[in-house]
């Protein structure tokens, strides 16, 4: 049974974006089958796992739980928004680094959400990352490369902020 | 269970057009964090009226406002934002600590308070806490070319899973309490197999006013221990007026059985939730009189 379709409009990843939708879809099917963002991952579809993990207006969000239409007007970022055309994000680097991937399909995920971490609380302790990770699960279960890659980035990051402040 | 096929959306940015929609022939329904509402509509197990009203839009339905004599929690406010709130970890701390344990960062970021209560799960986070609070919501309707607003006893608000007195052409659009007195104290406990992501297999929350070595003004909370979260009146009898001692903490302990009426599912047994409750009751009781 058909329902209603209305046009949305918001930023993603930067550039504004059309569309109109059906009223029930969620912002996961959205972004992989009209917008061709295929990183966004679906994996439980129900908020468990949060391998659909975005950013909507500076919180992160299962993006499988998100209705598309509560997108318009708001400023969306996908993985695919986190890289420079130079070099990846520190996190997605640093993640490569340690090797923080198995199968990867929780990369993603992770990295929005850990990305979300960093830039909202400074001084990040193991215990912070981990709190912060619960609702992203891995099922290689290669948990601690994840919280060793994340940290790294922490620490990067309060280094360059003290150095900063020390100048 | 057949779904409906939804005839309108609308994202009113004023209260008065999303009761107006309430109104209309079909109905509406609410959309606000869709954290339950999605997966809940996948499922099938819930239905779309005709028309689909996202209240995320609305002005002046979120925020936490502290007016002196209470405390105002707008139905649209995030779990994130009842976590984040320095007048609430004042204020209700034990309602912070119930968001602390809501879901993951990513639920709280979108599910929002009038959707966990109106949800109206026996393990909703938001319950417990809110009934030590003595929380009332508030719930406006339009009629008469008017919007009438009544406010419901948070303990008179659930009747069954997923069932509230919330007529279909109300909408729930705060959430209420009185500010605590000096002394007030309030604890929260939740059970599940893993801190993050869990629907309580029981959980407890208490509030009390402690002087002089004597509880006042006692209210304990359950949830998932019954069709609703409820306040356990057994409990708060066997503790009002006494000194916090070793004997009123064993009866209380005796009287949670009073108020508990678990039943077995896929996440529990009822000996093991039954057995959980009284563990919890002990277990914040000691801890205010070890304070």
């Amino acid at each position: 049974m058909m329902s209603v379709e209305t046009e949305i409009r918001f930023m993603l990843n930067g550039r504004e974006v059309a569309l109109t939708v059906p009223v029930t879809m969620k912002t996961l099917a959205m972004l992989r089958e009209r917008l061709d963002l295929t990183g966004t991952k679906y994996a439980c579809g129900e908020g468990e796992c949060g391998a659909c993990t975005i950013e909507v207006d500076g919180r992160t969000v299962n993006s499988c739980l998100m209705y598309a239409v509560d997108c318009d007007g708001r400023q969306v970022t996908t993985i695919e928004g986190l890289r420079t055309p130079q070099a990846l994000h520190p996190l997605q680097q640093a993640f490569v680094d340690h090797g923080a991937v198995q199968c990867g399909y929780c990369t993603p995920g992770m990295i929005m959400q850990a990305r979300h971490l960093i830039e909202n609380r400074p001084g990040l302790t193991r215990e912070d990352v981990q709190r912060g990770l619960e609702g992203n699960l891995c099922r290689c279960t290669g948990y601690t490369k994840v919280l060793d890659a994340v940290q790294d980035v922490a620490a990067q990051r309060a280094a360059g902020c003290a150095g900063a402040g020390a100048d | 269970m057949t779904t409906q096929a939804i005839e309108r959306y609308l994202a009113p940015t004023q209260l008065e057009p999303a009761l107006v929609a309430l109104t209309q022939p079909g109905g509406a329904t609410v959309l606000a964090g869709g954290t339950d509402l999605a997966p809940q509509t996948e499922a099938g197990v819930r239905a779309y009226r005709a028309a689909l009203l996202n209240i995320r839009r609305i002005e002046g339905l979120a925020g936490i406002t502290d007016t002196g004599n209470e405390i105002r929690i707008g139905a649209t406010t995030t779990i994130t934002e009842v976590r984040r709130s320095p007048v609430l970890a004042e204020i209700a701390p034990v309602l912070v600590a119930a968001a602390e344990r809501f879901a993951s960062d990513q639920i709280r970021n979108a599910a929002t308070l009038g959707g966990n209560l109106c949800n109206a799960s026996p393990a909703g986070d938001m319950s417990p806490p809110l009934l030590v609070l003595d929380a009332e919501v508030e719930l406006s309707r339009w009629r008469d070319e008017a919007v009438h607003t009544r406010r419901v006893p948070l303990a008179q608000f659930f009747l069954a899973p997923g069932k509230t007195v919330r007529e279909p052409e109300e909408l729930l659009t705060a959430v209420v309490f009185p500010r605590p007195g000096a002394g007030f104290t309030g604890r929260f406990r939740k059970a599940g197999p893993r801190p993050a992501l869990e629907i309580s297999t029981v959980s407890v929350a208490l509030g009390a006013r402690l002087q002089a070595g004597v509880l006042h003004e006692v209210r304990v909370a359950m949830g998932s221990v019954a069709p609703t979260p409820l306040r356990a009146r057994h409990v708060e009898r066997a503790l009002e007026g006494r000194a916090l001692d070793a004997a009123t903490i064993a009866a209380a302990v005796e009287a949670a059985g009073e108020d508990a009426r678990p039943i077995d599912d896929v996440r529990a047994s009822a000996w093991y939730r039954g057995h959980l409750v009284r563990v919890f009751v002990e277990e914040v009781l000691n801890d205010v009189r070890g304070n």
